[in-house]
């Protein structure tokens, strides 16, 4: 078992370390500093630290104008408000007006765990993936939060990076090299491709392995850029292992799930595909890992999905 | 001019424009009236009694107050203007043309199909600072922009507060007063006190009517000037076609640095058409063949008298 890793702490380190690199980045929070840990940004520059109150919309129009100004504004609410009330304000000048803001979804998912369904994000991926012009960006573990935030400050627009709230296991080392767009193998394989997005990543990476344990070679796909979508990559992967499955943790309706469904059916590629997710309900109150076990999100679950999956492409190739 | 009496010491020096001046910017609006109404009436689509309410306000910001250069409207030492109320667009339209941003030629093209001009504005049209048409975005971004604008004199031995306005841009905000039933309206509000944005102008065109009836059937804003001041900003309360009185407070409204500045501007939604005035139907109403006669002709008469 891999070790444990705060996200919110590689978070607001990742963030306070962007702040020195760049005087243009500034930071803005709805009240949630010390949840999502950007008061470390706040601590380390209070001249480019705005606390806007509880008003999610503000923050995001506070934002656009600093951001036409030249600076690089990062926004700091839960993922769940930002898809939702904060949607309109988004869609309107971050989309459509192509204001250059930074998107800071913590509380991704299931991860706001005890608090409930009202805090968790389980439609966001589906919102903000309709928007034109959005870039949509997760890091499975802390690694990938430190390396990939800079690449968000640097993307010449709006980005949503949705990330967990909790401690997660640690799947990279330092040699992590991502690049926002292209999406990681992190294992070959010949039989089935899991994809995974966020925490579900390493739960593929489990999966893979009790699947090994059988003598299924699977392949391991970090899908941390979920749009704009590495179509090449879905394709080479899904076209080599002959089945896939997308494990995420949104409702199996419009996410990732979705996005890579769409990629293979309209380039052509019929394989057998499994999406593991939130179907389609609202969770509860929990600890998070228990959330996901009970709510279809468990390693047990990718590799029923990887085995149905083969399972199925067999059939149709003994067809 | 009504001024509200809060602190007496910002209202000593007085503001005086020339007879002239007021009479060509009175004339120059009333021509931005005519140029909406031939837009309108061009694309049998678009807002008419808000652009006519407006209409001194805004002559009196591009004809005189704003430091803007058509030539260059991205320059950076530029004072912004937002238009939240983004339905008064032809207004807009027509100010920025008429101001040399862009050939008066092209406003034929207002809401076409393949025209800039889009129902309403966005930052494709030069000049123009915001996506606008959702109500309620524009004093919140403007909030922003002027941070963004002072950061530089908040530092220690930079520029003083009070010689900002040689330096840096400002902002100015134009909001309906329907757009006010927004909430995020009060959240820009109250983050511009918390900030004390002294460089940012807030002037609400209070046509008391939106679209399907008068501000005070739909939703009532009244006090609408203690209601600004209990926020924690500096209030003024004028009459919005006035353009003396709009030349004054903007300049008075320039020089309260402590904390943002409203301008309450009583106006007439449907200003100079006598059958358009008071008349939500012509919030989003489009002439007919007689209508546009009969209000070009009463508005080419109310712009003789400025002529005369």
């Amino acid at each position: 078992m891999a070790a444990l890793m705060p996200m919110r702490a590689a978070y607001g380190t990742a963030l306070v370390e962007l702040g020195r690199a760049r005087p243009e980045v500034v930071a803005l929070s709805a009240d949630v500093q010390t949840s999502d840990y950007s008061f470390m940004f706040g601590d380390a520059y209070p001249d480019r630290y705005f606390n806007v109150g509880i008003a999610e919309q503000c923050l995001i129009d506070v934002a656009v104008g600093l951001a036409y100004e030249d600076l690089i504004p990062f926004v700091n609410t839960f993922a769940v408000f930002m898809a939702s009330r904060a949607l309109e304000p988004v869609l309107t000048h971050l989309s459509y007006g192509g204001a250059n803001v930074k998107l800071m979804a913590g509380y991704s998912g299931l991860s706001p765990q005890m608090e409930g369904p009202t805090h968790h994000a389980i439609a966001d991926l589906a919102a903000m993936r309709a928007l034109p012009g959005m870039t949509i960006v997760s890091p499975a573990d802390d690694v990938a939060m430190r390396a990939l935030l800079p690449q968000v400050a640097a993307w010449p627009g709006p980005v949503y990076y949705r990330f967990c709230r909790n401690e997660v296991p640690r799947v990279f080392d330092a040699g992590y090299a991502p690049m926002i767009g292209s999406a990681h193998l992190v294992q070959a394989g010949t039989d089935v491709a899991l994809v995974g997005v966020g925490t579900m990543l390493s739960r593929c990476m489990d999966a893979a392995e009790e699947l090994a344990t059988d003598g299924v070679q699977a392949a391991v796909v970090d899908l941390h850029t979920i749009k704009p979508i590495d179509t090449e990559m879905i394709l080479r992967v899904a076209g080599e292992a002959g089945a896939m499955v997308v494990a995420e943790e949104h409702n199996v309706l419009g996410g990732a799930g979705s996005a890579v469904a769409e990629v293979l059916s309209e380039e052509g590629l019929s394989v057998p595909l499994a999406r593991v997710g939130v179907p389609d309900r609202f969770a509860e109150s929990g600890s998070y890992y228990a959330m996901l076990d009970k709510f279809g999100m468990g390693v047990a679950d990718v590799v029923r999905a990887a085995r149905k999956v083969i399972a199925r492409k067999r059939a149709i190739r003994n067809s | 001019m009504r001024v509200s009496a809060d602190r007496g010491e910002e209202h000593a020096r007085p503001h005086f424009h020339s007879e002239l001046l007021v009479r060509d910017i009175s004339a120059t609006a009333q021509r931005l009236r005519i140029a909406v109404l031939e837009m309108v009436f061009g694309a049998q689509s678009g807002h008419i009694g808000a652009p006519f309410s407006a209409a001194e306000i805004v002559a009196s910001l591009y004809w005189h107050h704003l430091r803007v250069d058509p030539q260059r409207p991205d320059w950076t030492g530029r004072d912004r203007f937002l238009l939240s109320k983004g339905h008064a667009s032809a207004l807009l339209y027509a100010a920025l043309a008429h101001r040399g941003f862009f050939s008066t030629d092209e406003l034929a093209t207002f809401r076409h199909l393949g025209s800039r001009l889009n129902g309403h504005p966005d930052r494709g049209v030069p000049g123009v600072e915001m996506a606008a048409g959702p109500l309620g975005h524009g004093l919140a971004i403007g909030c922003g922009m002027a941070l963004a604008l002072r950061r530089d004199v908040d530092k220690p031995g930079a520029v003083a507060a009070s010689s900002s306005h040689a330096t840096r841009g400002r902002v100015y905000v134009l909001l309906g007063d329907g757009e006010l039933d927004a909430g995020l309206i009060w959240e820009g509000v109250m983050t511009a006190a918390k900030y004390r944005l002294g460089n940012l102008v807030a002037i609400v065109d209070c046509n008391g009517v939106q679209q399907t009836g008068t501000t005070a059937e739909v939703m009532p804003l009244e006090p609408l000037v203690d209601k600004w001041r209990a926020f924690g900003w500096d209030v003024q309360d004028i009459d919005g076609h006035n353009v003396g009185a709009v030349l004054a407070a903007l300049d008075r409204a320039d020089e309260i640095h402590a904390r943002p500045s409203v301008i309450v501007a009583r106006t007439t939604k449907g200003k100079g058409v006598s059958f358009m005035e008071y008349d939500h139907r012509w919030h989003g109403g489009v002439p007919n063949e007689d209508d546009y006669r009969r209000a070009r002709a009463e508005l080419e008469e109310g712009l003789q008298a400025w002529l005369r």
